[in-house]
């Protein structure tokens, strides 16, 4: 199966229907709720990420029996040291966005912590690729 | 002694609830405070109540997708319509408690403590 979702960056009041969507799915098929929620948990922040620091993305899923795999590419700012934005607490957010809650340097270790794979790739001024993949 | 559900918890409690009321019969386990969204998302358990002072439309999203008990917000925030519709549309209960965070959770904090 697959899906394909558009994220609009700045768009918050959208955030989080992607992930809500997948998450439906995955109940429906009877995966372990510890797996969903773990898979929801990635997905929102990865969604929230897009939304936050991007002009646009485009969420892919593509799930099977085994896995999901997610891939989330986006056309933004891209991420100029890999490593640091990693670092649990260091954040490149603006206020307004840090005012919401959100920003504090917590959902890409969220993401490391609650998938199987992940890997995260950047061009300077032109976007960020995000994939992640997740075993039931 | 058996564990309040939250309708009890609310009268007891003094919170209003803003939405969701058909769903009061939900009994919570213990509770998380945050106004940071991403250590909601990593931290909180299913089934716990959420007290914060965020009143934008992500927390209904949180919610939902930790499937948390439900959210408390402190101080008796405003909270937009737009919210409690979506509330209601994903099944998640809204309370609103008159107090400041610390006085919410102390309150909290002793009522689910006091009958584990």
């Amino acid at each position: 199966m697959q899906f394909e979702y558009d994220i609009q960056g700045g768009d918050f009041s959208s955030a989080g229907k992607a992930s809500s969507d997948i998450k439906k799915v995955l109940k429906q098929l009877n995966i372990d709720p510890q797996i969903v929620r773990r898979i929801a948990i990635a997905l929102y922040e990865a969604e929230v990420n897009v939304v936050a620091h991007a002009y646009k993305g485009v969420m892919k899923v593509d799930l099977d029996a085994q896995k999901i795999k997610i891939v989330l590419e986006d056309e933004g700012p891209g991420i100029e040291n890999i490593e640091r934005a990693m670092q649990e607490g260091f954040s490149t957010a603006s206020d307004e966005v840090r005012q919401m809650g959100f920003g504090a340097g917590m959902g890409l270790p969220n993401i490391k912590r609650n998938t199987d794979e992940m890997h995260l790739s950047s061009v300077l001024g032109e976007g960020t690729k995000l994939e992640m993949m997740v075993i039931f | 002694m058996e564990k309040p559900n939250l309708k009890k918890l609310t009268e007891d409690l003094h919170f209003e609830c803003l939405a969701s009321k058909a769903l009061l019969d939900r009994i919570p386990q213990s509770a998380y405070v945050s106004d940071l969204l991403s250590d909601v998302m990593g931290k909180a358990q299913a089934d716990m109540i959420w007290v914060t002072s965020q009143v934008h439309k992500n927390i209904v999203a949180v919610a939902s997708l930790k499937e948390l008990s439900a959210i408390v917000i402190v101080n008796e925030r405003p909270v937009e319509k737009e919210l409690l519709e979506q509330a209601e549309n994903e099944e998640i209960v809204v309370l609103s408690s008159n107090l400041p965070a610390f006085e919410t959770v102390g309150k909290l904090y002793n009522y689910l403590d006091t009958r584990r």
